[in-house]
């Protein structure tokens, strides 16, 4: 294949507005008008029922971290959801803006504490855009591989966690979960190797990556692929049975419509229809090489979500094939060995930089110019867990409690993102 | 001593007891196993730490149970609280007083033996509710309202599919059942058809009375935490826990003793035939665990009342049908 000169450039157009999808183009029509009012008044609904009000939450077993949500309950029917945030907020953002340059990396690994290498990479490419450093083309190989193995991995833990939100933590959805964690740890196996670390990796640096790969990585990675490739359609007939139809089919439906305007992205966006993928839309590293199948659905509902992800998975396996197998010789850092903290000074500037995290659009948006030009000025982080968690007055209402579960489970909310 | 056991008093006090006792342990180490079963099917190894093979796990969970802080939460209906766990246990074990084991063992040989078992097991559901009523917790009292709801429905499938064996034996005694299958057919095979239906539905509808997957909603740790039980701490727990072990194993031994022809079988001694079916029936239970989702509550109540009660009657309609034609 040709390699052609890439950067991490976002497309022009994604300077401010509305959603990324839309400014890059994507026709939609809108099936509704919208009706951005999920905090209805628990007085018009019906004057003789007898509410239970639910606190779902911080401490609730499926809640996917510290998550809290307050239910109000006609039986065993939402009638409301009042979702709050911020019970895992640690104040990354503010730190950031105290800590050198090389010394942010490794503290967004607990961001996102299922995909640490995305968050590596978003941050990492902005602070090259904010430098104009140049990445070498076999970093960028390594980058990509590492994001895809990523996404596998993060969609695995997704699939374990979301069968044991239908199944329960006593049942056939633990059998799942313990399946997919298996599966997971192989790719995690890959980290350790590479990195010496299985999940805080701080393995990206400014300009390139720290860790090469080993001898005999590429044969690693196929056999793992292989691994994965296989038991996947091998335990997909475990999940994939009437049981698990009824209880997601119709569950929690998402419109194109409803998505755009909550700035849902990732596979919740594909989900719902809208065909918007950075990864080929607004390629960075070596995306524009690829030819990334993205998959969508139309139906918008769990079902659509799983199986969205699912098909990323399979897409993923095939890209890391192609990627490991095609990695270029030369260096993997254009900048000098760190020698010193404050190595990189940047008097002012800003950048942004969104990738296609396993969850959607992470963006980094950075202004420099903090500490004498040491740090970041602001470095804010757009987590697309946030913005899935913004769903959640939308669509609790009008199913039951168990459906809620379901909803929570297919939107794939990591805390520590959203609330960093 | 021959005269004691002629006595009836004592007879049904002594085999109660050898009952109860034999329960109680087989209920401890059923849980070893279905935590064994559950680490293979999982791929794992499931408890190895305490005596050979994790043996002794059973005893070190009692143990720990017996150790816990008893805790009875403040707004809660304490006097409710505390009647609710030993009330379950009572119940699980007392419909296994009527389990012929073999010819001649049986607690307490009563007319009316199908109707008791199916009345105590459908009683269940209230000292659960009880549970959840009185923690003064809203999973809890979810958790309770479910249960009740489901365990009434289920009830009637469940009466109607265990009336088709009586139906066609002529006998609510469950001795009288048995050996009505050990002179004739076994009753999964002998209105043919209809058998098997019959007892594919008791057998769904007695999974779904004893809570387990795919019909767990009360329990529903996903959603519920852990239903009823949620407040319950130590040994008051540890009794929800075995009664639901118990009530698991009484409810495979009613189904092998209506369906399967209970002591029934060639070249072996009639316990280790009640003893062999009971166990598969359980292990099948668990195999259902441990591979299935969970149904939604109003989904088990459609799937109750849209299927399984028509069909439980066209089943009871057939089966007068052919005990009179044929039978």
């Amino acid at each position: 294949m040709a390699l052609t000169e890439t950067t991490t450039t976002p497309p022009a157009n994604m300077a401010a507005g509305a959603h990324a999808a839309r400014r890059s183009g994507v026709e939609h029509k809108p099936t509704r008008a919208f009706v951005p009012d999920p905090y209805l008044d628990l007085a018009t609904y019906s004057a003789d029922a007898d509410l239970l009000t639910l606190s779902l939450g911080p401490q609730h077993p499926s809640t996917h971290g510290v998550f809290r949500v307050v239910l109000y309950l006609d039986g065993e029917l939402i009638v409301k959801a009042v979702p709050h945030v911020g019970y895992l907020h640690r104040g990354v953002e503010k730190l950031c803006e105290k800590l050198s340059y090389s010394n942010i990396t490794p503290i967004l690994d607990k961001n996102d504490y299922v995909a640490p290498m995305c968050n590596e990479q978003a941050a990492n490419m902005a602070f090259e855009k904010l430098m104009k450093i140049e990445v070498p083309l076999r970093s960028k190989f390594l980058r990509t591989l590492l994001a895809e193995l990523q996404r596998i991995a993060s969609h695995l833990l997704w699939l374990g966690t979301f069968a044991m939100d239908l199944g329960g933590a006593l049942g056939g959805g633990t059998s799942v979960f313990m399946y997919c964690f298996r599966e997971r740890e192989l790719i995690l196996d890959l980290f350790e190797e590479l990195t010496g670390c299985r999940f805080h990796y701080n393995t990206h640096c400014v300009g390139g990556n720290r860790h090469d790969i080993p001898a005999g990585f590429p044969a690693l990675v196929h056999q793992t692929l292989n691994v994965i490739e296989s038991r996947l359609s091998e335990y997909l007939g475990m999940l994939e049975h009437p049981i698990f139809r009824d209880r997601t089919r119709g569950i929690g439906t998402v419109d194109a419509e409803l998505a755009l305007e909550l700035g849902l992205s990732g596979p919740l966006l594909r989900a719902s229809g809208i065909d918007h993928d950075l990864r080929r839309d607004a390629p960075y590293h070596i995306y524009d090489l690829l030819d990334v199948r993205v998959a969508t659905d139309d139906a918008g509902d769990c079902l659509a979500r799983y199986k969205v992800r699912l098909e990323e998975i399979r897409e993923s396996i095939r890209l890391c094939r192609l990627l490991v197998d095609n990695i270029p010789a030369g260096p993997i850092c254009s900048t000098k060995p760190l020698s010193n903290v404050v190595q990189f000074k940047v008097a002012a500037g800003q950048a942004y930089v969104a990738i296609e995290s396993p969850r959607g659009e992470l963006g980094t948006w950075l202004i420099a110019g903090g500490n004498k030009g040491q740090s970041p000025y602001r470095m804010k982080i757009r987590p697309p867990s946030l913005h899935a968690l913004a769903a959640v007055p939308y669509l609790f209402p009008r199913h039951t409690l168990s459906d809620a579960i379901a909803i929570l489970g297919s939107l794939d909310p990591i805390m520590g993102e959203a609330d960093r | 001593m021959a005269e004691l056991l002629v006595n009836p008093w004592l007879r049904g006090l002594l085999h109660g007891a050898l009952l109860i006792t034999v329960l109680m342990t087989a209920v401890a180490w059923i849980s070893w196993f279905e935590r064994k079963f559950a680490g293979r099917v999982q791929s794992r190894l499931g408890p190895t730490m305490v005596g050979p093979s994790g043996l002794l796990q059973p005893l070190a969970d009692a143990l720990k149970m017996f150790q816990k802080e008893d805790i009875i939460p403040r707004g809660a209906d304490s006097r409710l609280f505390r009647l609710a766990p030993p009330l379950t246990l009572f119940l699980a074990l007392a419909t296994a007083a009527v389990l012929p084991i073999t010819p001649g063992m049986l607690a307490s040989d009563l007319d009316i033996g199908v109707l008791y078992a199916l009345a105590f097991s459908g009683l269940l559901s209230f000292p659960i509710w009880v549970a959840g009523w009185s923690s003064a917790n809203k999973y809890a009292l979810l958790g309770g309202m479910r249960m009740v709801a489901q365990g009434i429905s289920y009830e009637i499938p469940m009466v109607l599919s265990a009336l088709v064996p009586v139906v066609v034996t002529g006998s609510l005694s469950l001795s009288d059942i048995v050996k009505y299958q050990a002179s004739h057919h076994w009753l999964v095979f002998s209105p043919p058809g209809i058998g098997i239906v019959a007892f594919l539905l008791f057998f769904t509808t007695s999974l779904a009375e004893s809570n387990r997957i795919p019909f767990d909603i009360p329990e529903a740790e996903s959603e519920l935490v852990a239903g009823p039980t949620t407040e319950y701490t130590a040994i008051r727990f540890g009794l929800f826990a075995s009664a639901e072990y118990a009530h698991s194993v009484v409810s495979c031994a009613l189904a092998s003793a209506l369906f399967l022809g209970g002591w029934d079988g060639p070249w072996l001694p009639p316990v280790v035939w009640m003893l062999l079916k009971t166990a598969a029936l359980f292990i099948l239970v668990t195999w259902v665990r441990w591979s299935l989702l969970r149904l939604r509550s109003d989904q088990l109540m459609a799937l109750c009342w849209k299927y399984l009660v028509p069909v439980s009657l066209g089943l009871l309609l057939l089966t007068g049908v052919w005990v009179h034609f044929a039978g």
